[in-house]
């Protein structure tokens, strides 16, 4: 039987009168699109306009007057020197194993293991991570202890784990295993025969590294060094785990702002602290969308 | 356009391959290799894939350690010269160009390595891509070229430093059918106008006939037969050389004193040493034709038309014998003659054929 013996075949392939037939194909996007509305827009808009707000509820950016507290300024800096310490060297350790991993067999069981437990261990965070450190390095963790016994004190010049320096080595245990996720398809675009080209035309390894990967790489790398400083400047749980006292950081400072146990949450301020962070975290992703556009086409 | 740019001071040098062994764990790619490439020669090798082409080619650029035997180019052992020393242009199947360069830069990289002025590179830049003939397409990136245009790039750069000896790593398999014809002319003239000793390899048996001055057909490691394309082509050593190159009948026939009789036909054998008895004959289509259409009585070669490919000027006409398919290659003129489902008497051209003997089988010790 042909579709032109079928009069339901033929009306049913036949487009609707006048133009083409609806398609339901964009309902499938619909669940995302939901999901971003209400987990990410909806709670930005609420920032934007709370920080916009006083407690009597007129506008005002009198709320972003208090980004320019010395206390506040130190939180700043803090934040963002924690997240670029933890984002380069969680970067040159993450881009060194990936690059061990990528060499390797592509489907060998090394790099198999190593992307899986690199998989789990980047969205390992928070109060887990904090207490695995705690019991291992802490002031009675068994690192610590089993060091101690064979004369090696970390805390000689005092504890510093549940400092700034502390955060930054906790932070490190999921930055390296992000790095490595994020850059190992940059790798993988590094081709075999750019290595042998630059060897018959007469160069060597530095050649190779200072002209061609390099270059290729430069862009990839510091795009994937942003995300991961990203990473680290918009954690929470991990340093609210660790640090119990003070506002060390800026997210633990919009939190003591809304949940202060005195009586002086400042919701409106702490929006404003939120919303410097998302410009600060949106720059850098926009920075890092660009670098990976700008090796897209090179490394596929 | 011109070449004396980039043919100066570089005529062809002569390429030895001494006895070379290549072995991959219990693999044995490459088994004691020996060819010798006159100067200026372009010879292709060639074969299925795992017969040890790419790895010869290799072990000539030095990116691979021989086992053991030696590489000599213009009579001086490299056998242990690291591949950056050689002085060897390459050009690789595909996608070999520096992404993040320009045209131009990328034939200009190897001249910046051998520390020549930024005057001078760029001077011979433009001739070797105006040699490929691509002296508009300097600023393009390789991702705003076509793979035709791409692997020119590649060649331009390869023939940019210099080189003794050029090799050609299947530079044409990524390409389509059209382009690949056009280039493989475009990379013969070149080579001839440079008169560069010129090694290429390949899978595809049209291409190497077409573009070599010999072609050494290699299986398992080994060098089956070397020789200029039509001897190859119409006096193959081996049955794996008549099989592999070109379109190979196998007829079942009878070998006895130095001929074999295939379905009533005597036809002389390329080697007559042989002992009498049941063989496989290797038939040409080409030694194949068709006898006049009209009344026929049944016999050994008479069947029926079953297809007719048609390849332009030539047909190939598949005959069904009732026990046995054969292949009959003819002018197209005198296959339309012949549809589909007519039936017709074949007729075995006496060229000189091999023979195939079937292997005994295994027996248990």
């Amino acid at each position: 039987m042909t579709a032109a013996s079928s009069p339901a075949l033929s009306s049913a392939a036949r487009p609707l009168e006048g133009g083409r037939r609806p398609t339901l194909s964009w309902v499938g996007v619909v669940p995302f699109f939901l999901y971003v509305g209400v987990f990410l827009l909806l709670p930005t808009a609420i920032i934007v306009g709370g920080s916009l707000l006083t407690p009597s509820g007129s506008l005002s950016f009198a709320n972003f007057e208090g980004i320019n507290k010395p206390y506040m300024f130190k939180a700043f800096a803090s934040s963002i020197a924690i997240s670029a310490v933890s984002a380069v060297v969680g970067a040159f350790v993450g881009a060194l194993l990936a690059y061990a991993v990528v060499t390797g067999k592509p489907d060998g069981i090394l790099r198999r293991t190593v992307m899986s437990g690199a998989g789990v261990l980047a969205q390992f965070g928070g109060v887990t991570l904090t207490f695995a450190f705690i019991a291992t390095l802490g002031t009675v963790g068994f690192v610590y202890v089993f060091l101690l016994q064979h004369g090696i004190d970390i805390y000689a010049r005092g504890v510093w784990l549940y400092d700034q320096a502390g955060l930054t080595l906790i932070y490190l245990y999921f930055q390296i295993p992000l790095m490595v996720l994020v850059f190992a398809p940059a790798l993988d675009g590094i081709r075999p025969q750019w290595r042998e080209a630059t060897d018959s035309l007469g160069g060597g390894t530095w050649h190779y590294w200072r002209y061609i990967a390099g270059p290729l790489l430069f862009p990839s790398f510091l795009g994937c060094t942003l995300l991961l400083f990203a990473n680290a400047f918009s954690a929470y749980a991990t340093a609210s785990a660790l640090l119990t006292q003070g506002g060390v950081i800026l997210p633990l400072q919009i939190q003591f702002l809304l949940t202060s146990e005195t009586g002086s949450s400042q919701p409106g301020y702490a929006k404003a602290l939120a919303l410097a962070m998302i410009v600060i975290v949106l720059v850098v992703m926009t920075l890092y969308t660009l670098l990976q556009r700008r090796t897209a086409h090179w490394l596929r | 356009m011109t070449a004396t740019g980039s043919s100066e001071g570089r005529a062809g040098v002569e390429v030895r391959l001494e006895h070379l062994t290549r072995k991959y764990a219990t693999t044995t790619a490459l088994d004691r290799l020996t060819l010798t490439l006159a100067p200026g020669e372009l010879v292709a090798l060639l074969g299925p894939s795992g017969c040890g082409k790419t790895t010869a080619l290799r072990l000539l650029a030095g990116l691979e350690e021989a086992d053991s035997g030696r590489v000599i180019i213009a009579g001086k052992d490299v056998t242990n010269v690291p591949a950056n020393r050689r002085n060897i242009g390459m050009v690789f199947q595909a996608y070999s160009l520096f992404p993040h360069m320009s045209a131009r830069q990328n034939v200009e990289f190897g001249m910046q390595l051998q520390h020549v002025g930024p005057a001078e590179r760029r001077e011979r830049a433009t001739e070797v891509l105006d040699l490929v003939g691509l002296a508009a397409h300097a600023n393009k990136f390789a991702h705003q070229l076509s793979g035709g245009q791409q692997q020119r790039v590649a060649l331009a750069r390869a023939l940019a430093i210099k080189p003794k000896v050029l090799l050609l790593d299947e530079p044409l398999s990524a390409l389509d059918a059209k382009v690949r014809a056009r280039l493989r002319d475009e990379i013969r003239r070149v080579q001839l106008e440079v008169g560069i000793t010129t090694l290429f390899v390949t899978h595809d048996q049209e291409e190497a006939l077409a573009i070599a001055d010999r072609v050494g057909v290699m299986q398992s490691g080994h060098l089956e037969q070397l020789g200029p394309p039509t001897e190859i082509y119409s006096r193959p050593a081996t049955p794996f050389v008549a099989e592999f190159v070109g379109l190979t009948n196998r007829i079942k026939g009878e070998v006895h004193g130095g001929t074999v009789d295939v379905r009533g036909t005597r036809i002389p054998l390329v080697d007559p040493d042989v002992d009498d008895g049941p063989a496989t004959a290797l038939v040409r289509p080409e030694a194949v034709t068709l006898a006049s259409n009209g009344e026929m009585e049944d016999g050994p070669l008479v069947g029926t038309v079953i297809a007719i490919a048609f390849l332009g000027a030539m047909s190939r006409v598949t005959v069904d014998l009732g026990d046995t398919i054969v292949l009959a290659q003819m002018a197209t003129s005198a296959a339309s003659q012949t549809p589909a489902g007519t039936k017709v008497r074949l007729t075995l051209r006496p060229d000189p054929v091999l023979i195939q003997r079937e292997q005994p089988a295994a027996t248990a010790p």
